[in-house]
This record gives structure tokens, C-alpha cells and sequence, in this order.
């Protein structure tokens, strides 16, 4: 009924509308088109002006709506970098959208046609063109040997005492590997991959590297204050680590592992206090069309301080022993003579 | 005004229909004057219909998925009535999205904006500005929208097919693309859109060949390159750019149909999916993304280009003045051509690319934006000091600059690599490339559009309906894409359906409500266009003058409805460049008019 209601009001509007231009058409031509056509010309004239004024001013409103929904702290190292470059962008780039709009809107109104008024015969000028060649080369280098010096801190190898995470992407949801006390992640091998044999992420049990390696999902922790760099990759089609809060992306893509790194700053209950939003919490969107649930593919992620990390990670059990519960010290308490390793694994 | 448009030659309407063939053509049949025509005026007519059944259609599409994304909530019961299962409950399911914003963008990209708009105008202008009785081979002309029709078809019936059409984004990124497993949209329907591409870019090429070698060879007396009005330049950089990079995509194309059919690896590699462990091992998901920009780049400037192109005339016609910097304005767009096939990995800035190789697209992208900013400068002072008349193709081609400025600053966000990382992906790269590339080619194609309308028809299109149209579109676009800036500064996504589930990018729910609901009226706006349009053809107020505009060109030297061969007698020589406006107190000069013995030189 109310979808009949739109769809009567548009076609009424439209048959107006359309009787209306019809008129004016011949109420032109009776009047002379020349006389109306001055007339609407002096009236389009006018509301280019008009454009420009409430465009601007619009421009401010919007602002002034939404600037308190964006952004944030950046809550990374990197963070601060990406925010900083922004926002001399901005700056930049919002004189020359505001000196070139007036130009543009400002000629268009004053130099309507008139009569009497003789257009410029003015095809070209070297110098002008000089100008307005070199005065942008020069600004666009100012960014980019900025934006280069940046990027390269940003993408840069990660410090020594990062702690490394692997991310791994699947259609929907995330997996993480805490490569455990010797801080190395132990080989995988996508054919290992065996959810039902608690090998979700295709570790090589052979590999000693891989004892100690704890699995998790959807949940990742960090500390606050370490750099953390993130092995990233994906199981089935290219996902993507989106860290909004962190100013931070990276691709997940099946067969080639990315990484990045970078350094939280504010823990999530720090976060919560400066944003003033009792639910906050750091999400890692997937920023990658993967499919019908892309725009639902979420995790979490929780910085909190050294000690809490230890005793999350201490609650953790490796995969390992999950996957091999013979081997669990916890669960058969001296039995070394356990079968080698369950899964026949292929090293790469 | 100028003295053409007094001039009443009540009769010449009717005269033309029957010189149409006066030199020497057989009578033709209905099928081979409309239909299987080889009249470059008429293909190029058949490309603008055909381009403006897909806008309907594409712009439909982008109503739909903005009611899900302005009102996620509520559910629109006759959504149910016309798709079924696809929005069950009356609520657009997501793989329906997904499939919706698939086609809208493919076909708004390539459909609309290459065929339609190079298609259309391609072939209307450059016969008909260089003096020429028609294209090169005006079969291969014939061949080339003939193919772009079987695409199209093609593209169309996998909108009804069960599975639904393709679904990975108009970039169809392998492996999503590559695995039928993967969703319903990876099934028949992502076969459907590879062939259709496929042939799509067979037509691109024919056509492209076509204009270059008509551009190259077959000028009239007296037109030399730089006397060129800057529509058919701009139509010739974007068929070289069209000839050089559309193979690329038909390779990167034809080996995912490799890779779903044959059970090749180019793509693929380490995959599990839904449980099922795959055996390729070795091919880069990757690649493709490099094929697939070495055209998707040049891509935006083959939109773009002939937009600019026409622009550029419109605005000096109208502004009854000299367009300013008529060699910088060649000399830029020669380098956006050169560079636009430098600087496609800006687009995959976050894939794991080297950041060597980064910083190296960081300076070729940014370097791409002087010409850009050259171009602009030179329409500013196209306007100063001018006459200018307001006819419905001024006032887009004026919308058109004040959006090439605010999408084009916004790439120098995007191609500064540090600042991508936040913002690829987002609702910031979805605004910038609708309105640079997306609304802004629009604008200039109805510029176009009402500019060379009489010519394609010998009618004029209703002028209110021209400023109305005009104004809303201006409105609602700047009130549609401006503030989804902020959405994309926030970290939102794009192609993401429902907010709701996030913290993060949860609090922008009026906005939503209130794009869809300008989308709506924008595009009732464009219904109504269309209308004048077709109406216009048949009952719109008769042109009666041969040069209504009073331009320089010489397509307004032709009879006011021009038959197959263009011109009844000799071609016209021409003389000078197009550009004499408001030259020694003259108003125009046509291109045909001997350079006088003491005109002034410039
Ligand atoms: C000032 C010049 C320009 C610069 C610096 C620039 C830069 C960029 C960059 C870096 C991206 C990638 C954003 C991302 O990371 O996702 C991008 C996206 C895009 N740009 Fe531009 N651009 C410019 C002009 C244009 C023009 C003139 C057009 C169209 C005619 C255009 C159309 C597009 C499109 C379609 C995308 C979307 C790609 C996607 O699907 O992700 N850009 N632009
Ligand atoms: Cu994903
Ligand atoms: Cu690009």
C-alpha cells in the first residue's frame, strides 16, 4: 500500500513536472526564445552563485555533523603517522578545493552573457602555465617525499623484540598462532589442515618449532607498548586484517604470507576511558571482499598489560598437546614411549 | 545573439530526408538503415541507447542495495514480490547484495561509461569534426557494437540465472572468482561474466582500432593534428589507451577461466575451502591483480578522457571564447595517457608489495596529478572573462570541472601510500571514485548528450527539463558521496552490508538513511531524462538552424540531419584551428573560413 502511495506521488510529480517544461517551452516561443532564454540564463546565473555559497557552508555543516564519529586516537606508533599525513593533506588539499570552487562558480556567475559584454580573446599564456604547472609539481613533491619517508618507517622491518602472531583469514572468521616460549612459529602445510584431528591450522607435528605454538580464534591479544608483527595469511580466498583504530592493513592472501607490524599504544581499558564508551573494543575488520559474508567477518582484539598477556597465555594449552593428547604431560603424566607424531606430515 | 539561430529554413528539415542517399547509395532497408547499419551516426546512436538501458538498469541495482544499507532494519515486502528468494522476508539477502553491487559496478563501469559514452560519441564526433564521410571500416564499426550487444545479452542473462549472477566485485579478484565453491555468485554466473568481458573487449578493440586509424587517416583537407577540436583527441588517446591495456585484462580474464575450468593453478594455491583441501600449489592469487589493474587504471581514463574532451569544446562554445592552452591541454593529456600505464599498483598498495616498488607508484601516481591540475586551471580560465550561455550542456560541463576537482584531490590521498593503509578498501576510495570517475564522466556525457543531441536528431531536448535534471543531479550528487568521505575516515569498509554487528563503524546510521534517500530521487531524476530523451527524439522543438550553437566545428557545417556520408557535396576544407571564438571582434569563426589577410595572430 505504501509502496503504491510512493510509486502514485512520483508518477504525479512526474506528469507535472513534465506539463510544466512543456509549457515553458511554448510559452518561449510565443514570448521569443531569445527574451527567455536570457531570462533563464540570468536565473542558472544566479544559482551557480548560490551553489557555491551554500555548498561551502554545507561543507562546514557536514563537518561539523560528523567530525566527532571519525578517526579517534590513532592507538598505534604507525597510527600517529598515518593521522599526521592526513592531515596535512588535508590542509593542502582543502585550500585548492576551496580557492578553484570559487574560481570555478565565481567566473561562471560573473561573466553570465550580456549584452555589451565582449568575451577576451585569450588562447593561451606561457607563463600562466608555467605557474600552474610548477606550483603543483612542487607541493605534490613536498607529499610524496613525506608520504615516502612514512611509508618506509611504517613498512620497515619490525624491531627485534617484536613478538610475532599469526593471522590467518578464512571465510568467515579469523585463527591466530602464538608461536610459544621459543617465540618461533613452527612450519605448517595447507594438506595438514584437519579441524577434526584439532589441527586447524595445518601444523607440521615433526617440527619441534610447533610444541609449543597455542591456537586460538576469533580473539587475539596483544600488549601494550610492544611492537607485535602479524604473519598473515589466508586458507581460501584473499581476506584482508583491518585495523581501524591502529591505522593499519595488510591483505590476507592464500599462498603468499604478508606481514606488518606496528605498536599499541593504549590498552582496551585505556581505549575505553578516552573514548568514553564503555564497549569499546579494538575489531579487526576484513577489508577484502571474500564472499557473502565479508561484511560479517569480525574479530577482537584485547592490548592489555605484560602481566595480564602471561596469564592469558598461561591458561592457553599448546595445539599440539590438543592434537596430541598422548604427548600431554598434564594428561598421561611420564609415557614417553607414545607413537610418533598422529598426522604423516610433509615437510615443504 | 548570433545570427544563425534567426535563420529560419522552414523547409530544410524535410528537404534532408530525401538527399539522404543523394550521393549514390542504394535505397536501404528498414534492417540495414537501423539495425545492421553501418552509418557511424547510427551505431553511434545504438551505442547511447543501448548505454542508457544499462544506466537504468545499473542505477536500479544501486537503489536496491541502498535500501539495504539506509534502512538495514525493515523489510520492503515488494522486494520479495519481484525476487523471491533473494530477499526473502523482503530483506535483500547477501549474496543478493553482493550480486547486485557486482553488476552495478561492471556494468556501470564498462557498459555505460566505455561503450556508451566512447561508443556514442566516438562515433558520432570523429567523422563528423575531422571531415570524414565516415569510420575506416565502417563493417569492423558495425562488428564492434554487435559484440558489445552479445556481451551485453550475455551480462544480462546471468542476472536470471538460479545461482544468481557474479558476486566478487567488479574486480572478480581471484581466488574468490576462481572457486565455484566458494559462494552461489562463483557458480554459472561468474562463467557468464568472464565471457561477456571477453567479448566486451572484443568490441572495445575493434572500435578502438577503428577510431584510431579514422583519426590517423582520414582528417579532411587542411585538418592537421593541432587543428583537431579536443573531442577527437581526447577519443584517440582513449582508443590507444583502450588498444594497449584491453588485452591485458583478456589474458588476465582468460586464465581464470582456466584456472575454474581446467584445473589450472595460474591463481591458486594453498587453498582449503569448506572443509575440502585443494591440490593447486604454486599460482599467484596476486597477479591477476596486476592484470587486472594494468587495465583497470587506464580504465578510469578511458572514462574519463573523452568526458574531458567534450567538456573542453562545450565549454569554449559557450563561454564563446578560445579554450585556453590548447597545446597544454594536449600535452597533458598525452601524459596522463603515458602515465596512466604507470602507476596501477596504487591499487594494491596493501597486498604485500614490495615497499620499494610502493614508494616507486607513490611518485609516478602523484606525478599523474599535474596534468590533472593543468587541465583544470585551463577550464578556469576558459570561463574568465568569457560570454558564457547556460545552455543545459554548460551547466554539466561546469558541474563536471567542480567534480573532477574534489574526486581528483582525493586521489592525493589515495596515492600517497601511508595514507592508504587506512583508507583502502573504505567507503573514502568508494566516494573518491564515484565522483571523479563515476559522476563526473556522467556530467560530461550529458553535457554531450544535450550538446550534440540536435545533431543526432534534428531536435532539441526540453530545456526545463535539462536545468532540472541538471540541478538535482548537481545536488544530490555532491549530498550523496561528500559525506561518505567521513565513513571511509572512519575505517568503514566498503561492500559491507550491515553495520550493526560492529563497534567500530555502527554510528553512522542516519547518514545511511539519508543517501538512500537522495539515490532515490537522483534517480527518478535520470527516469525522467531518459523520458525527455526519447520523447525529444520524436516531438522534441525542431532545430531549424544548420549551427545552433554557433560553433566552430565542422560537424555543424552538414545538413541539420546529415545522411550516410555526411556531407552531399565536397568535404569542407578547413583553414584554422576550431578555436576562434571572440576573435577580432567576431563571435566565431568556423574552422572552414580562410584565414583573412590581416586577421591578427596569436
Ligand atoms: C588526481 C588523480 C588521482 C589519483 C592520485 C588517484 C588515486 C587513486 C588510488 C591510489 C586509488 C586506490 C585506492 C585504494 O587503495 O583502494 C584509486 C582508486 C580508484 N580511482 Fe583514482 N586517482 C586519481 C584520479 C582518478 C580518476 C581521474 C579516476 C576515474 C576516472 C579514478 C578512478 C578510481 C577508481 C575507479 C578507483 C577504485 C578502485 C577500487 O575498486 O578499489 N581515479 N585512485
Ligand atoms: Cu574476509
Ligand atoms: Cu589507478
Amino acid at each position: 500500500m505504501q509502496t503504491f502511495f510512493i510509486v502514485a506521488i512520483l508518477a504525479l510529480g512526474f506528469l507535472i513536472t513534465f506539463q510544466i517544461a512543456k509549457a515553458s517551452e511554448y510559452v518561449a516561443v510565443l514570448r521569443g526564445y531569445e527574451r527567455s532564454r536570457l531570462q533563464s540564463n540570468r536565473i542558472n546565473g544566479f544559482l551557480l552563485l548560490a551553489f557555491l555559497v551554500i555548498g561551502l557552508v554545507g561543507v562546514f555543516y557536514c563537518n561539523e555533523r560528523l567530525k566527532g564519529k571519525i578517526l579517534g586516537v590513532p592507538a598505534s606508533d604507525h597510527g600517529v603517522l598515518v593521522d599526521r599525513m592526513l592531515y596535512v593533506t588535508l590542509g593542502i588539499t582543502f585550500f585548492v578545493f576551496v580557492l578553484t570552487q570559487i574560481g570555478l562558480f565565481w567566473f561562471s556567475y560573473k561573466y553570465q552573457e550580456k549584452e555589451n559584454q565582449k568575451p577576451f580573446y585569450f588562447p593561451h599564456n606561457n607563463k600562466l602555465e608555467l605557474i600552474w604547472t610548477v606550483i603543483p609539481a612542487i607541493t605534490l613533491t613536498v607529499l610524496v617525499g613525506f608520504g615516502i619517508f612514512y611509508w618506509f618507517k611504517i613498512t620497515g622491518t619490525a624491531p627485534k623484540n617484536a613478538m610475532r602472531v599469526e593471522v590467518t583469514g578464512k571465510q568467515f572468521g579469523w585463527e591466530f598462532r602464538y608461536p610459544g616460549k621459543d617465540g618461533v612459529l613452527g612450519k605448517k602445510y595447507f594438506k595438514n589442515v584437519n579441524p577434526a584431528a584439532n589441527n586447524p591450522a595445518g601444523q607440521i607435528w615433526d617440527d619441534p618449532a610447533n610444541y609449543d605454538d597455542v591456537f586460538v580464534e576469533q580473539e587475539m591479544h596483544l600488549v601494550v607498548n610492544k611492537p607485535v608483527q602479524l604473519v598473515i595469511g589466508a586458507k581460501d580466498v584473499i581476506h584482508d586484517v583491518g585495523l581501524a583504530h591502529f591505522r593499519m592493513k595488510m591483505d590476507a592472501v592464500p599462498g603468499t604470507p604478508t606481514t606488518m607490524w606496528f605498536t599499541p599504544t593504549y590498552t582496551t581499558r585505556q581505549m575505553r576511558e578516552k573514548t568514553g564508551n564503555p564497549d569499546f573494543v579494538y575489531e579487526i575488520s576484513c577489508d577484502q571482499m571474500c564472499g557473502k559474508g565479508h561484511w560479517s567477518m569480525r574479530g577482537l582484539i584485547v592490548v592489555e598489560t605484560q602481566a595480564e598477556f602471561d596469564a592469558w597465555m598461561a591458561s592457553k594449552k599448546p595445539q599440539y598437546l590438543v592434537a596430541n593428547p598422548g604427548k600431554d604431560p598434564a594428561v598421561k603424566t611420564d609415557t614417553l614411549s607414545a607413537a610418533a607424531p598422529v598426522t604423516g606430515a610433509v615437510i615443504r | 545573439m548570433s545570427e544563425a539561430i534567426n535563420i529560419h529554413s522552414g523547409a530544410a528539415g524535410h528537404a534532408v530526408h530525401h538527399d539522404d542517399h543523394g550521393h549514390g547509395h542504394p535505397e536501404q532497408s528498414f534492417i540495414s538503415k537501423y539495425i545492421f547499419s553501418m552509418d557511424h551516426k547510427t551505431i553511434g546512436k545504438q551505442f547511447l541507447i543501448t548505454g542508457i538501458v544499462w544506466a537504468i538498469i545499473g542505477g536500479l541495482f544501486s537503489v536496491l542495495f541502498r535500501l539495504q544499507l539506509g534502512f538495514p532494519d525493515q523489510s520492503f515486502p515488494i522486494l520479495e514480490t519481484f525476487f523471491g528468494h533473494w530477499a526473502k522476508g523482503g530483506q535483500i539477502q547477501p549474496e543478493f547484495y553482493y550480486g547486485l553491487v557486482t553488476i552495478h559496478g561492471t556494468v556501470l563501469v564498462f557498459f555505460v561509461l566505455t561503450a556508451g559514452l566512447s561508443g556514442t560519441f566516438a562515433n558520432l564526433l570523429i567523422p563528423l569534426q575531422i571531415g570524414a564521410r565516415d569510420m575506416a571500416s565502417p563493417f569492423l564499426n558495425m562488428l564492434s557494437y554487435w559484440f558489445f550487444f552479445i556481451a551485453s545479452i550475455i551480462m544480462l542473462s546471468s542476472i536470471f540465472v538460479h545461482t544468481g549472477p557474479a558476486s566478487g566485485g567488479w574486480t572478480m579478484y581471484p581466488p574468490l572468482s576462481a572457486l565455484r565453491q566458494a559462494g552461489d555468485g562463483q557458480k554459472i554466473g561468474t562463467d557468464l561474466w568472464l565471457i561477456a568481458m571477453a567479448l566486451f573487449i572484443v568490441s572495445s578493440l575493434l572500435g578502438g582500432l577503428n577510431y584510431i586509424s579514422t583519426i590517423l587517416n582520414m582528417r579532411t583537407k587542411g585538418m592537421s593534428m593541432t587543428r583537431l577540436p579536443l573531442p577527437v583527441w581526447a577519443m584517440f588517446f582513449t582508443a590507444v589507451l583502450g588498444v594497449l591495456s584491453f588485452p591485458v585484462l583478456l589474458s588476465g580474464a582468460i586464465l581464470l577461466i582456466f584456472d575454474r575450468n581446467l584445473g589450472t593453478s595460474f591463481y591458486l594455491s594453498d587453498i582449503v575451502i569448506n572443509g575440502e583441501i585443494l591440490p593447486n600449489e604454486g599460482g599467484s592469487a596476486i597477479l591477476y591483480q596486476h592484470l587486472f589493474w594494468f587495465l583497470g587504471h587506464p580504465e578510469v581514463y578511458i572514462i574519463l578522457l573523452p568526458a574531458m574532451g567534450m567538456v573542453s569544446e562545450i565549454l569554449s562554445v559557450n563561454a564563446r571564447k578560445p579554450i585556453f592552452g590548447y597545446m597544454a591541454m594536449l600535452g597533458s593529456m598525452f601524459s596522463i595517457a603515458v602515465l596512466a600505464f604507470l602507476v596501477w599498483a596504487h591499487h594494491m598498495f596493501v597486498t604485500g608489495l614490495n615497499p620499494f616498488l610502493g614508494s616507486v607508484f607513490v611518485l609516478l601516481t602523484l606525478l599523474i596529478a599535474v596534468p590533472s591540475a593543468i587541465k583544470v586551471f585551463n577550464w578556469l580560465t576558459t570561463l574568465w572573462r568569457g560570454n558564457i550561455r547556460f545552455t543545459p550542456a554548460a551547466l554539466f560541463a561546469i558541474g563536471f570541472v567542480s567534480l573532477f576537482i574534489s574526486g581528483g584531490l582525493t586521489g592525493i590521498f589515495l596515492g600517497n601510500s601511508t595514507i592508504d593503509i587506512h583508507l583502502h578498501d573504505t567507503m573514502f576510495v568508494v566516494a573518491h571514485f564515484h565522483i571523479v570517475m563515476g559522476v563526473a564522466s556522467f556530467f560530461g556525457m550529458f553535457a554531450g548528450v544535450y550538446h550534440w543531441f540536435p545533431k543526432m536528431f534534428g531536435r532539441y531536448l526540453n530545456n526545463t527539463l535539462g536545468y532540472l535534471h541538471f540541478w538535482v543531479t548537481m545536488v544530490g550528487a555532491y549530498l550523496i558521496f561528500w559525506p561518505m568521505h567521513y565513513q571511509g575516515l572512519a575505517g568503514m569498509p566498503r561492500r559491507y552490508l550491515d553495520k550493526r554487528g560492529w563497534v567500530s563503524f555502527n554510528q553512522f546510521a542516519d547518514l545511511d538513511k539519508m543517501i538512500t534517500v537522495v539515490s532515490i530521487i537522483v534517480f527518478a531524476v535520470q527516469l525522467m531524462f531518459v523520458f525527455n530523451f526519447f520523447y525529444s527524439i520524436f516531438k522534441g522543438r525542431k532545430v531549424t538552424s544548420q549551427n545552433p550553437w554557433g560553433a566552430n566545428t565542422l560537424e555543424w557545417t552538414t545538413k541539420i540531419k546529415p545522411g550516410h556520408g555526411n556531407w552531399d557535396g565536397e568535404i569542407p576544407e578547413v583553414h584554422r584551428w576550431p578555436y576562434d571564438y571572440a576573435k577580432d571582434g567576431r563571435e566565431f569563426i568556423p574552422q572552414t573560413e580562410p584565414v583573412g589577410a590581416n586577421e591578427s595572430k596569436h
